[in-house]
């Protein structure tokens, strides 16, 4: 059972509607008790970094998701603005992220002016990392649906787990322990997004 | 750097039937809008549009059950428009699975609702439709389905539109709308030349080679069609279709993933 964190920002019912595909059970919930019975979590998100924090902040789930991933080892898959609120925090706000991935949120600046911000539609990604939630998606080429105007710079190369190339390489996923976040949508993914949250669902 | 400009098939729905029209009339029934999104779904099209030609007409509320038994069946990113008057009717499309939503009529009628729109869900999930007509003397912007006039060029309208905050524009020519004879391209490439937010064309693709031309000589960031999916061959035959991935790639419209 998947918990989809429900803080009112994001496409809840198209991540649901896939998990459905996969096979798992999902619940979306802002309900830290109810998030509790589910072995693993989903942070959605599209909207401004600031607006998912104080959102989090107000209704104490940035408290709880801290807990249950620092001290139980819960995994969580962060996607897109729920990717970005995973670190510590944004170009785009002003209030601290969750900081349980060290890396900051930077906008675009790209030299090539006809690159346009946001990086909207399908692009490659380049896995950097062999872990379960990749490690069969190495062989092929895997392709994702992004929409960001931001993108993680992380402190540390180990935390990288995906690259992307928009006028330069960026992280498009990152990772630490059991806090994993992607830029793109694996819900809006096709083929290649049901087999990274299969592998997230059998992790 | 991957390029991969998004080819996007365009659904009209009107109560609950998918159908086609020519120059935003004569119109063809072609079946069950559900249906034809799981052979999208299956052929992996880089995104959905839905528009529901019948809510502005006969001032109803978009058919949300209809659009949630679409999403459900649609694992890319989807957009839909029609009928969109109230910032509620928003939220329940974005929460229910449409990434984007796109407002034509509401650009004149409300544009405070398009401001309210972008501020509490970003740019990017807020499209602006528009809809033109050749006249004498250059072009005007239509809404209510063609039904109306209103005396506004495309591209005085596309700025407006950018200063409202939208994400993104449609341009759509009616009077190439079902002729399957190619894009507007001079249209096309007026708005793509005037806003720095990436433009999507529609309205005249016939095929392969009308994606190219609208993507090379119209500028356009996306090309999008309605006919070129649903019909296939001379006489018009009923056939939900995409262009296969290699031709795409042959044509030089898509990078090759290598």
């Amino acid at each position: 059972m998947i918990g989809i964190i429900d803080y009112g920002l994001g496409n809840l019912g198209s991540i649901k509607n896939m998990l459905k595909v996969i096979g798992e059970k999902s619940v979306i919930s802002s309900d830290a008790e109810e998030l509790d019975k589910c072995n693993k979590l989903i942070l959605p998100g599209v909207g401004s970094f600031d607006a998912g924090m104080s959102k989090l902040n107000d209704s104490k789930l940035a408290d709880y998701i801290k807990t249950v991933t620092e001290k139980e080892k819960k995994p969580i898959l962060g996607i897109c603005l729920g990717m970005q609120l995973l670190g510590k925090s944004s170009e785009e706000g002003i209030l601290p992220g969750l900081g349980l991935i060290p890396f900051c949120s930077k906008r675009f600046q790209i030299e090539d002016k006809r690159l346009k911000v946001p990086h909207m539609g399908w692009d490659i990604v380049k896995i950097e990392k062999d872990i379960p939630l990749t490690h069969n998606l190495l062989d092929k080429r895997q392709r994702y649906y992004f929409v960001h105007s931001y993108h993680a710079v992380c402190e540390s190369q180990e935390n990288v787990l995906m690259t992307c190339d928009y006028g330069y390489d960026f992280a498009a996923a990152v990772v630490k322990d059991n806090v994993m976040g992607v830029q793109f949508h694996p819900e809006k993914s096709h083929s290649f997004g049901m087999a990274l949250l299969t592998n997230f669902v059998e992790m | 750097m991957y390029n991969r400009p998004r080819i996007i098939p365009v659904l009209l729905v009107d109560d609950r039937d998918l159908i086609k029209t020519k120059q935003f009339n004569e119109r063809t029934y072609l079946g069950d809008p559900v249906n034809a999104v799981k052979i999208f779904n299956i052929k992996g099209v880089d995104e959905l549009s839905i528009l529901d030609i019948g809510v502005t007409k006969n001032h109803k509320e978009p058919d949300f059950q209809l659009l949630s038994d679409i999403a459900s069946e649609a694992f890319m990113p989807l957009s839909y428009g029609g009928g969109i008057n109230n910032i509620e009717q928003v939220r329940k499309l974005l929460a229910i699975g449409y990434e984007k939503v796109v407002m034509n009529t509401a650009l004149f009628e409300k544009p405070e609702l398009i401001r309210e729109a972008v501020r509490l869900y970003g740019s990017q999930s807020i499209v602006a439709s528009i809809d033109a007509k050749k006249t004498a003397s250059g072009y005007e912007c239509m809404i209510e389905d063609g039904g109306r006039k209103t005396g506004v060029t495309p591209v005085d309208m596309a700025k407006k539109a950018l200063e409202l905050g939208v994400g993104e524009i449609i341009i759509n020519s009616i009077d190439n709308d079902g002729m399957m004879q190619g894009y507007d391209i001079e249209l096309v490439r007026s708005i793509a030349d005037s806003v720095d937010i990436p433009v999507t064309a529609i309205g005249g693709a016939g095929g392969i080679d009308d994606l190219k031309k609208v993507l090379d000589e119209g500028h356009a960031h996306a090309a999008a069609g309605g006919s070129m999916f649903v019909f296939y061959g001379r006489l018009r035959a009923v056939l939900i279709t995409a262009p296969r991935e290699e031709e795409l790639i042959k044509k030089g419209i898509y990078d090759s993933e290598g």
